[in-house]
């Protein structure tokens, strides 16, 4: 029952990004990957980065996850400056990365583990985690006995589970086919539905930044940069059939065009 | 119009004429060219059980034609006779226990070290900095040429056969497994540390499981370097244990007990082998 109360109020914080500088190498061979990013994420907000491959929106996420170090600015999450990772701001890699040693529910099981949760009370989180991503009967599998698209879902789950803050997700989707994609997108929204986490997701897939998100931001490529913000609007719940009206075309063609101006700048 | 029934027969042709290739495809000779195709379970024990029937008809045909002398290459069977005789009598078994014994010793006391020091040095690039240009270094000297230092140093009793198998096995194994520690998968440490792990638990929660496989693969290869290592300090210096009755035997020209004496080590080196196997399915079944 204390795992129903914790998705029934679940947390929920703000990122606060400013001015943020990464740099790597040194010297001539010194490349500038981030280039004064600042933008700002609101509790419960679905924030979608869109843009090329290698225009650092990848870094980003794991500059605000703490697993790499910014040359410049500041990040904030829930009032905290980032400093190192941390169990607060839960992530989704797009590499397959659930323990392999463990099962399915031993894998959901880590976070509040490390936490210190009775294991009664973690018997219950991993129950209902593991219902809402549609895997309860997988509990005892290892990953390797998991497809592509199963292992996303316990890599969601077990991310949930250890109730964040914000959940980044860097192109959870990226590895998957299309049609898996398609029905992880609506599994997401009904979990984020649920859950109203603060979400903060890259992709360079447009359909999908724009069929996910509250807000989209797109980047530049190298050094990167938000070139724009675009608020979606688009009523919720979303359903795959939008990709046809009129506005999500409208909006699919500017960020397109955005993209490839920035492609012509290279030029 | 006429056409598409045309094609459609030029199709189905395609198909029956693609069905009937995978049928002949699957004549034996052409499996067993196909690199790493499978072949059948009863092929491959077959032929396994013929190579080792065809290796002792050869040793039965070089003795029985009188083309190699007794003195050099004893018959098979009389291997066997002395086997037995020495079983029932229980100089097999001492012998055979004082070699498992030094092994066990050595082995376990390199294994030890060898398993957090090299996962160790294999997460902390600082430990790695500071060990790896030694443990390079020592790693390619030849461990024959320190047991006369060892015998100098340590005697010959036990301990300096102890200490030749953890000279040569120890090296070996702290750079195997600091390999392995390596290449764990830098996302899934990453995931972890998003998940609550504090980076002083990461060898023990994440390092240690995830190369748990490759660990036991290593002790298992090393197992085997044991064994050499340990006839090696038995010919040198030992009053028991199989290399000591093997030179015993060289000097009385007693090749049938050298030849039991081999044997009787590939058994245990099968032995030990299979153990390991048994292990890593035991502890990590989600491995296999």
């Amino acid at each position: 029952m204390d795992a129903l109360n914790l998705t029934t109020k679940p947390k929920s914080s703000d990122i606060g990004i400013d001015n943020v500088v990464l740099r790597y190498g040194k010297g001539d061979n010194a490349v500038l990957a981030l280039d004064g990013i600042s933008f700002h994420v609101v509790p419960n907000e679905f924030c979608v980065i869109v843009g090329p491959s290698g225009c650092g929106k990848s870094s980003l996420l794991y500059l605000v996850a703490g697993l790499e170090e910014r040359t410049g600015g500041m990040i904030v999450v829930g009032g905290k400056p980032v400093t190192e990772p941390g169990p607060d701001r839960g992530m989704v890699f797009q590499a397959y990365t659930l323990f392999p040693w463990l099962t399915v529910a031993q894998n959901v099981e880590y976070g509040p583990k490390r936490k210190g949760i009775a294991p009664a009370e973690r018997r219950a989180i991993v129950e209902h985690f593991l219902h809402e991503v549609g895997l309860a009967k997988f509990a005892n599998h290892y990953p390797s006995q998991l497809s592509g698209g199963m292992k996303q879902r316990v890599a969601i789950a077990r991310a949930l589970a250890n109730d964040p803050d914000v959940l980044l997700m860097d192109e959870p989707f990226g590895a998957l086919d299309s049609q898996t994609r398609h029905s992880m997108q609506k599994l997401l929204l009904r979990i984020w539905d649920h859950s109203k986490k603060t979400v903060l997701f890259v992709t360079h897939d447009i359909d999908e930044a724009i069929l996910l998100a509250d807000r989209v931001l797109v980047m530049s490529g190298r050094p990167g940069q938000i070139k724009k913000e675009i608020r979606v609007g688009l009523p919720r719940p979303r359903s795959m059939d939008l990709v046809m009206e009129p506005n999500f075309i409208a909006m699919k063609r500017e960020i397109l065009e955005l993209l490839k101006n920035d492609e012509d700048d290279e030029h | 119009m006429t056409l598409a029934p045309n094609t459609s027969s030029l199709v189905s042709n395609g198909v029956t004429a693609r069905v009937e290739e995978g049928q002949a495809g699957r004549s034996v000779l052409k499996v067993i060219a196909t690199p790493f195709r499978a072949v059948p379970r009863s092929l491959s024990i077959t032929l396994g059980f013929m190579v080792w029937i065809a290796v002792i008809g050869g040793w039965f045909a070089l003795t029985y034609s009188g083309a190699v002398k007794e003195m050099f290459l004893p018959r098979p069977e009389s291997v066997l006779s002395t086997t037995i005789s020495m079983a029932l009598d229980g100089s097999l078994w001492e012998h055979v226990f004082a070699s498992v014994q030094v092994v066990l010793i050595g082995f376990v006391l390199s294994s030890i070290v060898a398993v957090p020091l090299g996962l160790t040095m294999g997460t902390y690039r600082i430990v790695q900095a500071v060990l790896e240009p030694l443990v390079n270094f020592i790693r390619y000297l030849p461990v024959t040429s320190f047991v006369p230092l060892f015998i100098l140093w340590i005697g010959i009793g036990i301990e300096q056969r102890v200490a030749v198998i953890v000279f040569g096995v120890f090296f070996q194994q702290l750079v195997m497994i600091a390999d392995s520690a390596r290449s764990v998968q830098r996302d899934l440490v990453n995931a972890a540390y998003t998940l609550g792990t504090k980076r002083g638990d990461t060898v023990f929660h994440i390092v240690f499981p995830a190369t748990l496989p490759s660990v036991l693969d290593v002790l298992r290869v090393t197992m085997g370097w044991a064994w050499t290592y340990l006839v090696v300090a038995e010919l040198v210096a030992a009053r028991s244990g199989l290399g000591y009755i093997s030179l015993k035997a060289m000097r009385g020209f007693q090749v049938d007990v050298i030849f039991m004496a081999i044997a009787m080590i590939g058994i245990l080196g099968l032995c030990t082998d299979q153990l390991f196997r048994g292990i890593r399915r035991l502890v990590a079944p989600w491995a296999n």
